[in-house]
């Protein structure tokens, strides 16, 4: 479809209303950098007051929140899957080896289609980054975390976070995004959950409609 | 009831829909409307204070939102070629239309490029602008609505009435009619979560089953070609990647700069939309990822007359709304009516600006007087658009071209150039409220109040009394006590002799 028209004509509109043509990308770079940026950039909180948050923000939108060391994980994730009746789960690639449970059996995502991963009794895997202050992990297209659809078409998500990917502030976890920020990036704080009815929040709506999360130290 | 019913279901259209007073004189009659309204604008903006209250910098973060907005704008051109030579890159493609209809026939064109009966819709405030289920049906294409808010409208016939919570004018009860009846379930019962259960079962089937998915753009990032959507129930994000085909439709107006930025917006949205620290779910994505989500990525850039806000520099600042309704729920006249009396998908403070400007300044002229000018919306906005001062902005526009050729004859115009000439001399002034005087007695009513004024200045006292011009001025009472005074001193003096 060629639209070249269209856009030369919005492009003419929107420098008429400007006054002018932007300047050089370095001018706009040097613009941009000296923009205010007077609010909280760095956490101030220690680990344990971080993590202790992070827990506190997770559990107040309705996420269960499990610990362990990395030594007792691969127990911790076998105990908690067990509790949920779970007896097989889904695992994207790159998932650790060691951290697999003896008694469940694990299903690697092989280009599944979507009503096998909706049937799935739930999925496993670990994360990029995760924000206290705001109770939100974030998942990237990386090694064990899989594609989008995997942490989304099962209604159980079991998430491994380690201690030292948790960050205070939302600022502090786009830094560390930088690096990789045009991968396929999905930000999750809670269950799946909806308020559009007279404004109550209710869990579950289409994502998974249970949240758990092992936070690892 | 029955009235307002059949004004909601001609859908909201600007240039059909009754000026702001008559639709809203209907819509205030409806008891449960204004129940339904109150109740929710009340728990989200209760909410919103919390969150806000425990975000320290949060008057950091406005000013931060309120720059890269600015700027964004003063830069658009630049920013938004970034944006589309990213995408491409990343193996998306992008469409620019100048306006609603170009948009939505390019929208139904590329459905019709993959031989698509049914699309599946995220909520999208542009495709409501844009009309596109309407042009969508016109085809032959069924959209599913996928947002629980959006599938009551649809599954109810009904129209928006708040651009984050769009069926916030319906109670459980309404909703659970609708469901039972469309979903055809007679037992189901009308807790929220019985209710957000049908709609998931409803639902699944379409997302695991229909190829082709369409959805708006929160921003839009000129410096990775990425696009980002904010939602809650997670069939945001089944649209976005169980299609084989995705279709974002954006305003020109959602580019950001940077990915860094998004740390600013993603903090004011949450908390300003919904009270949410965080909403459960945030997608980003750049162009189409090789085995993950759709294989064939598009974006609309729609332009709609932002162009030409753009160019008026004292209006341009409603191109910063990043669509939260914050503003809405804190309005005293929204509360009062809802969405509908607004006669667009763009209500309350923000809607009163967009959507005149929207048509060209040519239709929904009532819309910027719809306000009290209190200033509620102003001190919630997350970037600080100063709604009042456009608003004001707005009615002088309008004012102003009332005053061109013939229409310069009408009487409110002539009555207008009368005051204004009388306000200029303090003779003509005491002229005229002595001639008030005179002629208000017919009207002053037990010797008190004036509580109908005639002919066309009787809209002033449709809702309040007026006092009626007072036997003494305050001019005259101080220019009399100044002379009883200059005598009293004259025989003074003369007495100290």
């Amino acid at each position: 479809m060629d639209t070249s028209n269209a856009r030369a004509e919005i492009l003419a509109r929107i420098q008429a209303a400007n006054g002018a043509t932007s300047g050089a990308a370095q001018l706009l770079d040097a613009a941009w950098m000296a923009l205010p940026r007077d609010y909280v950039r760095q956490g101030l909180l220690s680990v344990a007051d971080r993590l202790h948050l992070f827990e506190e923000r997770l559990t107040d939108y309705g996420a269960h929140v499990f610990h362990a060391s990395p030594k007792e994980l691969p127990g911790v994730i076998e105990r908690i899957l067990t509790d949920r009746g779970k007896s097989k789960i889904l695992i994207p690639e790159g998932l650790p080896q060691s951290w697999s449970p003896s008694n469940i059996k694990l299903q690697q995502d092989d280009a599944l289609d979507a009503f096998a991963l909706d049937t799935s009794e739930g999925v496993l895997t670990s994360a990029t980054v995760a924000i206290a202050a705001t109770g939100t992990i974030i998942l990237q297209s990386g090694a064990g975390q899989g594609r989008r659809a995997l942490s989304l078409a099962p209604d159980y998500h079991l998430c491994v976070v380690f201690a030292g990917q948790v960050v205070e502030t939302v600022p502090e976890a786009f830094t560390r995004l930088a690096a990789t920020s045009t991968q396929a990036t999905t930000l999750i704080s809670g269950p799946s959950a909806t308020a559009d009815i007279e404004m109550t929040r209710i869990q579950g709506v289409h994502g998974p409609r249970f949240l758990d999360v092992v936070l690892v130290r | 009831m029955r009235k307002n019913a059949a004004l909601t279901q001609i859908g909201l259209h600007p240039q059909t829909a009754p000026d702001f007073p008559a639709a809203a004189k209907g819509l205030l009659q409806d008891a449960q409307l204004r129940k339904n309204v109150r109740h929710a604008t009340d728990v989200i903006q209760a909410k919103r204070a919390l969150v806000v209250a425990e975000q320290t910098d949060w008057q950091q973060l406005r000013e931060a939102g309120r720059a890269i907005r600015e700027h964004t704008l003063e830069h658009l051109d630049f920013y938004l070629e970034q944006f589309e030579a990213n995408c491409q890159r990343a193996g998306g493609q992008v469409h620019w239309a100048r306006d609603a209809a170009e948009a939505a026939q390019m929208v139904v064109a590329l459905v019709q490029q993959e031989n698509a009966r049914e699309v599946i819709k995220i909520k999208t405030m542009t495709s409501e602008e844009i009309r596109l289920n309407d042009a969508l049906e016109a085809a032959g294409i069924h959209a599913y609505e996928t947002d629980l808010a959006e599938l009551i409208i649809q599954l109810g016939k009904d129209s928006p009435s708040h651009i984050v919570v769009p069926a916030l004018h319906k109670n459980r009860q309404q909703v659970r009619e609708i469901f039972a009846r469309e979903m055809d379930l007679p037992n189901l019962g009308d807790r929220p979560q019985d209710l957000a259960d049908a709609a998931r079962m409803f639902l699944r089937e379409k997302f695991l089953r229909v190829q082709l998915g369409v959805s708006g753009a929160n921003f839009l990032i000129a410096e990775t070609g990425g696009v980002c959507i904010v939602e809650s129930e997670g069939n945001g994000r089944m649209c976005l990647t169980l299609p084989e085909t995705l279709i974002a439709i954006a305003g020109i107006d959602k580019v950001v700069p940077r990915f860094q930025d998004l740390e600013v917006f993603l903090q004011l949205l949450p908390r300003s939309a919904t009270g949410e620290r965080m909403n459960p779910y945030n997608s980003i994505w750049t162009g189409v990822h090789a085995g993950d989500g759709p294989k064939r990525f598009h974006v609309v850039l729609l332009d709609n007359a932002r162009t030409e806000i753009l160019a008026d520099a004292e209006a341009r600042q409603t191109l910063h709304c990043i669509r939260c309704g914050a503003c809405q729920n804190a309005c005293p006249v929204y509360r009062q009516t809802g969405g509908h009396a607004y006669g667009s998908v763009y209500a309350g403070p923000i809607g009163a600006i967009l959507t005149p400007q929207l048509q060209h300044m040519e239709h929904a002229q009532s819309l910027p007087y719809a306000s009290s000018l209190c200033g509620a919306c102003y001190e919630v906005c997350p970037v600080k658009i100063n709604i009042p001062e456009v608003l004001i902005h707005l009615r002088g526009r309008i004012v102003r071209e009332h005053q061109q050729g013939w229409s310069k004859l009408n009487p409110e115009n002539l009555a207008m150039q009368v005051v204004a000439n009388i306000f200029q001399s303090r003779t003509r002034w005491e002229a005229a409220q002595r001639l008030a005087r005179v002629g208000q007695w017919p009207f002053v009513r037990h010797g008190e109040v004036i509580e109908r004024l005639p002919g066309f200045l009787h809209g002033w006292t449709q809702v309040r009394d007026l006092q009626p011009v007072p036997p003494q001025s305050f001019r005259s009472w101080w220019r009399a006590r100044a002379e009883q005074a200059s005598t009293v001193a004259d025989t003074g003096s003369r007495k100290s002799f």
